[in-house]
């Protein structure tokens, strides 16, 4: 049997936007030997009586869960400095020396505690028109594209730790080129132009290439893969 | 113009929200979370509809008959058959939006589902529902930029507006600020799995208060105890995760160790469908082989005949997951399964067209009741949520009661009683009492045993949101002792037969503080 764990939580929290934030050091013990940052934090919220390391009375954290499977992309943030999924991040694995520390995502403004407004993840792809006028039809070959490209959770984590992204540049990181790079496959050839166009203006042209992205992104998607066929298409100006 | 305010935005959601925009019709579409993080994103199997890509000769009049029998004839005929008979042409279009579904020589691969003999299930690897949101995420794009539709996402229900307007009333959570948005509402809020919290495998965000506010302002709900335990679900920390169905379609199969040796009671039991007969048969025979004396207590999903072009084309990301959270190759190894609370085939009473019995009130997807009647068919759902949004904003349209100041949005600056949190230890609580009183096999005893202990903490409500969670419950608990037979997801122990006489649908009722259970008899269908 695997043990559970003994960890110490430290929380940067913040009331509001405009707050100051602060350090909350809390202790948390479990016998789960899979329990995660996400399990820890519902623990905490969930107990009333819960009080950190100076005896303060700990008020509800604000984050944001919903799947607990990986799959919805809501918890993202960044753990031990490291941009990751809470559900994802197992206590066992990451507070090996006792400790995790667990901040909000720094490249979007920040609500409340650990939640983020990322929704200028949604704005870019409204901005590069990423979607279709036509139905298509999906060629055999562009099968797999379109498949890794839908696997995209939009949780940020790929911008977190872009050298080159920030909120409100022109520049939208891989959280836009994977959604993208689905539409580049699927779209016949004469309506790639425009959305080639906005490709290389909001993501080409602003991408150092040095795929920090891809090791941080928590669906593990082949961002290369992505990359160098999107390029292909809307850069190089090749067919698949 | 006149707006439409929609509540939730998974598929049932945007599926209205895609309905209107393409007539030329506004609305607002409102939802706690961004699309991206509904609970419609964990659908893996896939979805229903009679193309008869695979020479089966299947027709709908086929899916028809599945969808009726599989929920026990507590279906409306006609809802169901227009789903039916619409869902080539669903998974058509969502094909031409671009679904990678799987596909081979320009023809929808299908794969067998529980409960079906035909394979007649349209799938994109074991992630179906990821696909089909995102897709109807860029279709709604297009219409958010050209003002159709208006996302209002990190906004929270609170309340329906009934009095001399209807509209409903929604807090912002990131502002904490208010506001009524005006005119018709088509309610999408998804399965009330936070009532059995950390006991489902749906998402957290999909609290059930929705549901229970608007039965304490009088909306009907009904079939509320037909939920349907899910056979193949494993334990993960905070939930149950499901293990699609798909394993079974393409070849997994359950076997429980008798004496010894493994035993593959489905196969030996049911040999027409064996591994694949409707969910509530699965779930009940596991129940009971578990219990014998001569088995050791557990059963395992055997997925280890399956090819591994299987794995590779269709299963990879289940295989990922299992590898991931329990550390076992289902392709070597035999996976050990239990039974959890997966679908709430019950809700929100609709008729045919998706009106509530509160005028102006709409309601699609898994937060209604509509389609599975005692237990839903795996891949009708995603479906019934695409179809449904879509009947729902077609007759917002039809009944065109609108008005010029429809979809206006006010600031509204007044405590609401509905807008307090319950507290999560009530929340717990409450849900402990509930799965006591209503797991797979259920009884009289067990059931008034719960009731009691949950009219116990009514003393305890500290807030609206609180005291309308609790009679919710109780409607639950009411309407699962008012069925006194066995039938789909509801079986009695102390009835364990089928009882014609009860072949009619539950209502719930919340009148004047006081919860009633009626009965609503099944339309006849109309000649096609
Ligand atoms: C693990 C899993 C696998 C499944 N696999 C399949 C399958 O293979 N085939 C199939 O047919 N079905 C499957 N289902 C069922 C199917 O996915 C759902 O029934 C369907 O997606 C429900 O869609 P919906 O739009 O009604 O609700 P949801 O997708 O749950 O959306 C609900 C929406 O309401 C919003 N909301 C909720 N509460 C509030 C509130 N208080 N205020 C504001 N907004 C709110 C949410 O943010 C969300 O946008 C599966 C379900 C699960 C959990
Ligand atoms: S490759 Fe580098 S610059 Fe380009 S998106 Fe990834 S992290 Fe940013
Ligand atoms: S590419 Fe990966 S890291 Fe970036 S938003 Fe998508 S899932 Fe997240
Ligand atoms: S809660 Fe969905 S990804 Fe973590």
């Amino acid at each position: 049997m695997r043990e559970g764990s003994r960890i110490q939580l430290q929380i940067v929290r913040r009331e509001s936007t405009e707050a100051p934030p602060y350090l909350q050091r809390i202790l948390y013990e479990t016998p789960d030997p899979n329990a995660t940052v996400a399990t820890a934090l519902t623990d905490i919220n969930k107990n009333p009586n819960q009080k950190d390391t100076e005896g303060n009375v700990v008020t509800p954290i604000g984050w944001e869960c919903n799947c607990l499977q990986k799959k919805c992309g809501a918890c993202a943030m960044l753990i031990n400095n490291r941009p990751m999924l809470a559900c994802d991040t197992k206590l066992s694995e990451y507070g090996k020396k006792g400790v995790i520390r667990v901040e909000p995502l720094k490249k979007f403004p920040v609500i409340r505690d650990l939640i983020v407004d990322r929704s200028i993840l949604q704005e870019n792809l409204k901005t590069i028109k990423a979607w279709l006028e036509e139905p298509v039809l999906l060629k055999d070959k562009q099968y797999d594209v379109a498949y890794e490209a839908s696997r995209c959770l939009q949780c940020g984590c790929c911008l977190e730790i872009c050298p080159n992204f920030y909120a409100g540049g022109t520049f939208a990181g891989t959280a836009a080129l994977v959604p993208v790079s689905r539409l580049l496959a699927e779209l016949p050839r004469e309506e790639q132009k425009k959305l080639a166009k906005a490709y290389r203006e909001h993501v080409f042209e602003g991408c150092g290439k040095s795929l920090a992205c891809r090791k941080v992104c928590p669906a593990g998607i082949d961002v290369d893969k992505l990359l160098v066929n999107s390029n292909a298409m809307a850069i190089w100006k090749k067919q698949l | 113009m006149a707006k439409v305010n929609i509540i939730g935005a998974g598929l049932a959601g945007l599926s209205a929200a895609i309905t209107l925009a393409e007539q030329g019709y506004e609305c607002n579409l409102i939802s706690n979370f961004p699309s991206e993080r509904a609970q419609s994103v964990l659908a893996e199997g896939g979805i229903n509809a009679a193309l008869d890509t695979c020479g089966e000769q299947d027709t709908v009049e086929n899916h028809f008959e599945d969808t009726m029998r599989g929920g026990v004839y507590l279906a409306d005929p006609n809802a169901v058959w227009g789903l039916v008979q619409n869902a080539p042409q669903v998974v058509q279009r969502l094909a031409d939006m671009g679904v990678p579904f799987n596909m081979e020589n320009g023809r929808i691969l299908l794969r067998s589902f529980g409960g079906q003999n035909k394979k007649r299930t349209a799938y994109a690897k074991s992630s179906t529902g990821k696909f089909l949101v995102y897709a109807l995420i860029y279709e709604s794009r297009k219409y958010e930029a050209r003002g159709l539709i208006t996302r209002f996402c990190h906004h929270e229900f609170i309340r329906l507006l009934l009095e001399e307007e209807r509209g409903v009333r929604v807090k912002d959570t990131y502002t904490g600020r208010q506001y009524d948005f005006v005119g018709n509402v088509i309610l999408a809020t998804g399965g009330i799995n936070g009532v059995f919290p950390g006991m489902t495998t749906g998402t957290v965000h999909n609290t059930g208060d929705v549901t229970a506010t608007v039965f304490a302002q009088g909306m009907r709900l009904s079939n509320l105890e037909m939920m349907q335990y899910h056979p193949t679900t494993i334990g993960i920390s905070g939930k149950r995760m499901l293990v699609t169905e798909a394993a079974r379609g393409e070849g997994g199969r359950l076997f429980v160790n008798r004496e010894g040796s493994p035993w593959y009671f489905m196969e030996e039991k049911y040999p027409e469908l064996k591994n694949l007969m409707p969910r509530d048969v699965v779930a009940r025979e596991m129940y009971f082989v578990v219990r014998r004396e001569d088995t050791d207590g557990q059963v395992y999903l055997d997925m280890r005949g399956l090819p591994g072009d299987v794995w590779k084309r269709k299963l990879s990301d289940l295989r990922e997951e299992l590898l991931h959270y329990l550390a076992l190759d289902p392709a070597k190894e035999p996976i050990p399964v239990e039974p959890g609370i997966h679908y709430f085939c019950g809700g929100i009473d609709v008729d045919e067209r998706h009106a509530t019995n509160l005028a102006g009130v709409y309601a699609a997807g898994e937060c209604c009741s509509q389609y599975h009647g005692a237990n839903r068919l795996g891949g009708n759902s995603l479906l019934g949520a695409v179809y449904g949004g879509k009947v729902a904003a077609q007759s917002v349209m039809a009944d065109g009661d609108m008005k010029p100041q429809d979809g206006s949005v006010r600031a509204v600056d007044v405590s609401d009683a509905f807008a307090g949190e319950a507290s999560p230890a009530l929340i717990e609580e409450l849900g402990k009492h509930l799965y006591e009183g209503l797991g797979i096999v259920r009884s009289e005893a067990d059931l008034s045993k719960a009731l009691g202990l949950v009219c116990e903490l009514e003393d305890t409500c500290n807030c609206q949101r609180e005291t309308a969670r609790i009679a919710l419950a109780k409607a639950i608990l009411k309407s699962a002792l008012a069925r006194r037979e066995s039938r789909g997801a509801h079986y009695r122990e102390d009835y364990p037969d089928r009882d014609e006489t009860f072949q009619r649908i539950t209502v719930a009722d919340a009148g004047e503080g006081k919860i009633c259970i009626s009965w609503k008899d099944i339309p006849e269908r109309r000649g096609v």
